[in-house]
């Protein structure tokens, strides 16, 4: 997909004014904190188990050679396949090759956002290929020709009279009577068009939240089941997958898992938790006939050593868009590409490039929310603090946002003069605003007053009046 | 309390020395009043955060070397703002990683530095204030504070002890306001929309008065609460600590309301 992340305020501005979208972030915002909270609070141990997980990825990037080359070598062990994709385009033109050659008409999907990365839907269907999603939140937004909002609630921006809608709209051969108010009632609905779906596709695509070095395998975690079935119907799995998700062992992973659902939905575990292995062996009784992982760098190996690294922990659990006021404020697909909310802030600017991407570090308030609850203790306002320094550098900021703080910068380096000019400020304004305490419009502050009143000062600047208490003898 | 004396610089942050002078004053009171002699040296401006957060690195480090020459020969730094105390405790250290010198400056100066109430509480062991003031109040915690320094209990702890108020919790107390520093300035329509939600929440408290402990956050939802016409009087916890707010009215509020 084409990014639209330049357009951050217009999309922004459109999002606001959306009382779906609105609605919607209303209902996440009451509810992912309470329930990660409230299981967190159950697991004595979870902030050590942080510690943990943090030290295993870590570890994983200070020797990411190591462990790519230890899992290819199981995989290949095993009986299956790895690719190694350095663009997005390699990637695709791998799953395609994949796919020709074994005369494959449609693929059922399970969630992954590499597939997102690299735009995998439009590629297969221009060749001819049809994909199916079949996690519930992508296969809503597939019909609706939306991308992800959210990276494990892809349709959390639409409320559920939206999903009805485009139900009606897609599932024409059901009963135009049938009754649709209910979440249940659509699940099923859902349930029972894609039963057919999976029964008819000849490969299964399938993200990965882990890649074990030991054993070759990969792992997703889903709570619908559908990447079970969408792995082991067919004649080939293919598994998407980027550099970071490698892990040692399944010993490492249990500490991970142990996170991963807690931060993400507040539960203590997914409902699925699938581990594939290589290809059907002769005495399985079901499972694909071949097994691939296509491995996309897609610039990563170059985030190795930089200030970036730390990005690369990220398991992507969602806990920082879940906490994140500026998301909870104009959902995920204001910030115009594949990764919304904090983490995106920070990667999308790996991915797309900063010149596209720069308004995405800048839309923080620096909370901190997003790092006090990333399991793998990410420091995410310091990167997108990096970014604005790379920004900074190259001059990419506007020119009168930089001329505002130059001009600012220049009085606080100079202490005498700042104070002079300080208190000159504080009589004007506090002379003009006594009265009413406030100003409902002031020159250069129309952003601000816009919206709310500005507090007007109380007339005299600290430093003034400090100096006349001590000049009258008053100090201490 | 802690009985041995100490002298004690006062950062007195832009925002209140533009603003709000009363809060630097009754701050100055609070740490008087726990055995400290104050100083304000005049060679403050800023902390520089405008600056760090806008990837202006040169201007901030020249900007943090003002504050360290005018205030490494303290016993402590106190400042009435966890947002520019954590620039000073967490930050500035970052800054000069890479010049020995002036780090061990730099963290001899982060050593000493506290926010305000925490400081009253934890280094100088206050447990009550003399104060009244009658009135329902709710507490925003400002986030720097709160997750940079682990101010939460102190505020609260000392509010408690002064005589005719009454504390309610605000839902969402540790969701941000929307000032963000120059966030406000760059994203001014979505500082705006968060700064409504947390107007709502403060209203639904039934609360009269709101305090924070930052200036910033107290004049984006003192703005917002004036704009939609709520009478919520705002203002800085150390002015109610301090047993000062009749001598200033609330933040964003006309002269003659007190």
């Amino acid at each position: 997909m084409q990014p639209t992340s330049h357009a951050f305020k217009e999309n922004a501005h459109q999002a606001l004014g959306n009382a779906n979208l609105q609605k919607a972030l209303g209902l996440m915002r009451a509810g992912f904190p309470a329930k990660r909270l409230a299981t967190i609070a159950r697991l004595p141990e979870f902030e050590a188990l942080r510690e943990e997980g943090k030290a295993i990825k870590d570890h994983v990037l200070e020797n990411l050679d190591f462990y790519l080359e230890t899992f290819e070598r199981n995989v290949v062990a095993r009986g299956g396949k790895v690719h190694w994709c350095r663009t997005p385009q390699e990637a695709r033109e791998a799953v395609l090759g994949i796919c020709r050659a074994l005369d494959a008409k449609t693929v059922t999907k399970g969630k992954s956002m590499i597939a997102e990365e690299i735009a995998l839907n439009d590629y297969l269907e221009a060749n001819a290929i049809t994909p199916v999603e079949t996690d519930l939140g992508e296969y809503i937004i597939q019909i609706r020709k939306e991308y992800p909002s959210h990276i494990i609630a892809p349709a959390i921006h639409l409320v559920k009279e939206q999903v009805a809608e485009s139900f009606r709209e897609t599932h024409k051969e059901l009963d135009p009577g049938r009754v649709l108010t209910e979440a249940p009632t659509l699940v099923a609905e859902a349930r029972t068009v894609l039963r057919e779906k999976f029964l008819a596709a000849d490969i299964g695509i399938t993200g990965a939240n882990f890649c074990i070095a030991e054993t070759g395998s990969s792992i997703i975690v889903t709570n619908e089941g559908n990447g079970d079935l969408t792995q082991t119907l067919t004649k080939a799995h293919i598994v998407l997958a980027s550099l970071e998700k490698i892990v040692p062992t399944l010993e490492d992973v249990s500490t991970i898992l142990r996170l991963l659902a807690r931060s993400a939905t507040g539960q203590e575990f997914s409902t699925y938790t699938t581990v594939s292995t290589g290809p059907r062996r002769a005495e399985d009784t079901d499972g694909p006939a071949e097994y691939h992982v296509v491995f996309l760098d897609n610039g990563r190996s170059a985030m190795l050593g930089t200030e970036f690294q730390d990005m690369l922990r990220c398991i992507r659990c969602g806990a920082c868009m879940n906490h994140c006021p500026v998301y909870a404020t104009v959902g995920g697909h204001a910030y115009g590409w594949v990764y919304p909310g904090p983490m995106g802030a920070v990667l999308t600017p790996t991915l797309v490039g900063v010149a596209e991407a720069g308004h995405l570090p800048n839309a923080s308030t620096f909370c901190g929310r997003c790092e006090s609850v990333c399991p793998m203790k990410i420091p995410l306002p310091r990167m997108m603090r990096h970014w604005r320094e790379r920004e900074f550098e190259r001059k990419l900021s506007p020119a009168n946002y930089r001329a505002g703080l130059a001009a600012w910068a220049f009085l606080a380096r100079r202490p005498a003069l700042y104070h002079w000019a300080v208190s000159i400020a504080t009589r004007v304004l506090g002379v003009a605003g006594r009265r009413r305490g406030r100003f409902r419009s002031l020159p250069l502050a129309g952003g601000w007053t816009a919206g709310r009143d500005m507090p007007a000062p109380e007339g005299q600047s600290f430093q003034s009046l400090w100096a006349e208490r001590r000049r009258s003898g008053k100090a201490a | 309390m802690s009985e041995t004396p100490a002298r004690v610089g006062l950062f007195v942050t832009c925002l209140v020395d533009l603003f709000r002078p009363s809060v630097g004053f009754a701050a100055v009171k609070l740490l008087e009043d726990a055995g400290c002699t104050v100083e304000v040296p005049a060679l403050q401006t800023c902390c520089g955060q405008p600056a760090y957060n806008s990837g202006d690195k040169a201007d901030t480090k020249a900007i943090a070397r003002q504050v360290i020459d005018a205030f490494e020969n303290f016993d402590y730094v106190v400042v009435p703002s966890g947002s520019c105390g954590g620039m000073i405790k967490e930050h500035y250290p970052e800054l000069f990683a890479d010049e020995p010198a002036m780090f061990q400056r730099v963290q001899h100066l982060a050593k000493r530095t506290y926010e305000l109430v925490s400081f009253l509480t934890d280094v100088r062991g206050i447990a009550q204030v003399d104060a009244r003031y009658s009135g329902t109040v709710t507490y925003h915690d400002a986030c720097s504070g709160l997750r940079e320094l682990g101010v939460k209990q102190q505020p609260r702890k000392l509010l408690k002890t002064v005589s005719g108020l009454a504390l309610k919790e605000l839902p969402g107390a540790e969701i941000c306001c929307g000032f963000g520093g120059t966030f406000c300035i760059k994203y001014p329509e979505i500082s705006d929309k968060m700064v409504t939600d947390k107007a709502a929440d403060i209203v639904a408290t039934g609360a009269d008065t709101l305090l924070a402990g930052d200036m910033g956050c107290l004049l984006n939802m003192a703005g917002k609460l004036a704009r939609l016409g709520k009478t919520v009087r705002v203002r800085h916890v150390a002015e109610i600590l301090a047993g000062v707010a009749e001598n200033t009215p609330p933040i964003g509020a006309p002269e003659d309301a007190r």
